[in-house]
């Protein structure tokens, strides 16, 4: 369990994380969506004590990070993949750091195996390929056997197989009972992987909320074609629905429902070509969320239309 | 794996050993993990072994009687230090620079919350190695240059005044040396800033003294850096504005202490 009250960070007049609050509750994967700059690496380290905010805090199983002695058996962390020292085996390089927290060298060789490194476990890091250093990266935060697990872009360089793979180990590792933090561009890999999002923009909350939340919201589009289209276009306003003309003739609806507009056009008589629920991916969610973020500097109209509820 | 959904017991309980002790292991490892660690380490061996050689076979035959019977042997024979301190200084630096550098100070850093634990783990493990080392081949290079040196007055034994002394402060030096470079690491971050500043400091100030009327050069003379600290591994002092050696020593000793203690300090406000 993380929990974040009114983090903040200022690099002098910069604001990296504006007054964050959020929380990744245990047996669950949680999205952690934002644009480029957005601080969601700013966030990650604050989590993991590496930068101190500038005021709020952050707890990871109810204390801060920085207060625990033998953290890695609490947390676990990927953050940049290829930070580490090229010279190294990847063997010495779990090694050193599983020494540090009273860590087995059996548990060593299993992270090893884990993550199929085993075989290139004494070749110095400094000749991997990212995925091969996304793969130790993920070996490194596993070596604790920890709680909650915290991952920025892991699937970053990985093969479709690894990709694969990391999918079904986030997913694995949240039903395990873990909390894990996941951040990803990847809209479609996180759609399929995270069950919460928290979507950050310019350093400030947007959303937390669930996947099904998110993509469900008010903003549902239904499209429909009709030869009375005008007639139901007037309908659909008269019951304070928006419809919208398309170049193709037909409508885009929202504020109903598809049963209030099949009801509604059989009651009148309206017939209906084509009446479609466009559920909207969560990549245009995210852009439009995201997008009002940057464009409009109002993320709150944007939490009061789509913030859970 | 097994499931971890509660927060895990008290993480020192669950570890009898002491917290400390794994630090300094993982430190351990690390520096003996990477090819640096070698490769300094043999080209600092390799100087001060073979220029003692060297000076033992090619300098006597060039030496006038004057200048034998006022040859320090033992600062001869350790001639080779003026290079191997370089090599010691950049293995200093690098035992954290090189974290820096590649990032791998976070993954440390989050392994082991105390940062102060970790420089001080740094530290040890660092001097204790450059101690062995650096104090083994100054042996050698006395012993050798005995063994290969030619005329009498350039024979010397440990015996004589002043040579344990000097030979054993040679390996002192070289580890106060590796310790201003990683005092200086911990503040700079850099490596290269962080090796030329340590050459700057090293080198330059002992140049610039000469530039100084005569009068300053025998007050503030004797405290410049590398002629402070070599007065350790000099047997026999003729130089009246010199400190002596433990007192050199000790002022040298005291810019790697500075510089460690401002790292210190300063490691647990910023950001890693």
């Amino acid at each position: 369990m993380i929990e974040a009250v009114g983090l903040s960070k200022r690099y002098g007049a910069t604001v990296a994380v504006d007054d964050l609050s959020f929380t990744v509750p245990p047996g669950q994967v949680t999205g952690f969506l934002g644009p480029n700059g957005a601080g969601k690496s700013t966030t990650m380290r604050m989590i993991l004590g590496l930068d101190t905010p500038t005021s709020g805090r952050v707890t990871v199983n109810g204390r801060p990070y920085r207060a625990y002695r033998r953290p890695l058996v609490q947390v676990g962390a990927l953050l940049e993949a290829q930070a580490m020292h090229g010279g190294r085996s990847a063997y010495n390089h779990l090694w050193c750091l599983a020494v540090s927290n009273g860590i087995s060298r059996s548990r060593v060789e299993e992270v090893l195996d884990l993550v199929g490194l085993h075989s290139v476990a004494g070749k110095r890091v400094g000749g991997f390929s990212l995925g091969m250093s996304q793969r130790l990266g993920i070996a490194v935060a596993l070596l604790g056997d920890p709680a909650v697990l915290i991952l920025d872009e892991p699937v970053n360089g990985l093969d479709p197989e690894g990709v694969l793979w990391i999918r079904t180990l986030v997913k694995s590792l949240a039903e395990q009972g873990r909390a894990v933090f996941l951040s990803s561009h990847l809209m479609s890999e996180m759609a399929i992987t995270a069950d919460r999002l928290v979507i950050i923009g310019r350093g400030r909350l947007i959303a937390q909320t669930t996947m099904a939340e998110l993509l469900n919201g008010s903003g549902t589009l239904i499209r429909v074609r009709s030869p009375q289209a005008e007639q139901l276009a007037v309908l659909l306003q008269q019951r304070g629905a928006t419809a919208a003309r398309q170049p193709d003739g037909g409508l885009h609806v929202t504020g109903v429902t598809a049963e209030e507009i099949g009801e509604l056009a059989r009651g009148r008589g309206v017939t209906l070509q084509e009446l479609a629920v466009q559920q909207p991916s969560l990549e245009q969610r995210y852009l439009e969320l995201t997008g009002e973020a940057v464009d409009y500097h109002t993320p709150t109209a944007a939490l009061a239309a789509s913030g859970p509820r | 794996m097994t499931a971890g959904a509660a927060p895990a017991p008290s993480d020192v309980a669950e570890h009898p050993r002491g917290y400390a002790p794994d630090v300094l292991r993982s430190e351990y490892w690390k520096l003996r993990s990477v090819p640096s660690t070698p490769w300094t380490l043999t080209a600092a061996v390799g100087s001060n072994v073979v220029i003692a050689v060297l000076a033992a076979i090619f300098i006597p035959g060039h030496l006038s009687a004057a200048d034998a019977s006022s040859t320090d042997a033992v600062r001869l024979s350790l001639a080779g230090l003026h290079l191997s301190q370089i090599a010691f200084g950049v293995l200093g630096a690098l035992v954290i620079t090189s974290e820096y550098g590649t990032g791998m100070v976070r993954a440390t850093f989050a392994a082991v919350p105390n940062r102060r634990l970790v420089l001080a783990a740094k530290a040890t493990v660092f001097v204790v190695t450059a101690l062995v080392v650096g104090t083994a081949s100054c042996f050698a290079a006395y012993g050798l240059f005995q063994a290969f040196v030619s005329g009498g007055d350039l024979r010397s034994s440990l015996g004589d005044p002043g040579v344990l002394r000097a030979v054993i402060g040679g390996g002192l030096y070289l580890s106060a040396v590796g310790l201003l470079g990683l005092g200086l690491g911990a503040i700079l971050r850099s490596s290269a800033g962080t090796i030329a500043t340590l050459f700057g400091l090293l080198f330059v100030p002992s140049l610039l003294t000469s530039l100084l009327p005569h009068a300053w050069q025998t007050t503030v003379g004797g405290y410049v850096p590398m002629e402070a600290g070599s007065q350790i591994f000099i047997a026999v002092h003729h130089d009246s504005n010199s400190l002596g050696a433990w007192t050199g020593f000790g002022v040298f000793c005291s810019y790697a202490a500075a510089a460690l203690a401002i790292g210190f300090l300063i490691i647990d406000q910023r950001d890693a």
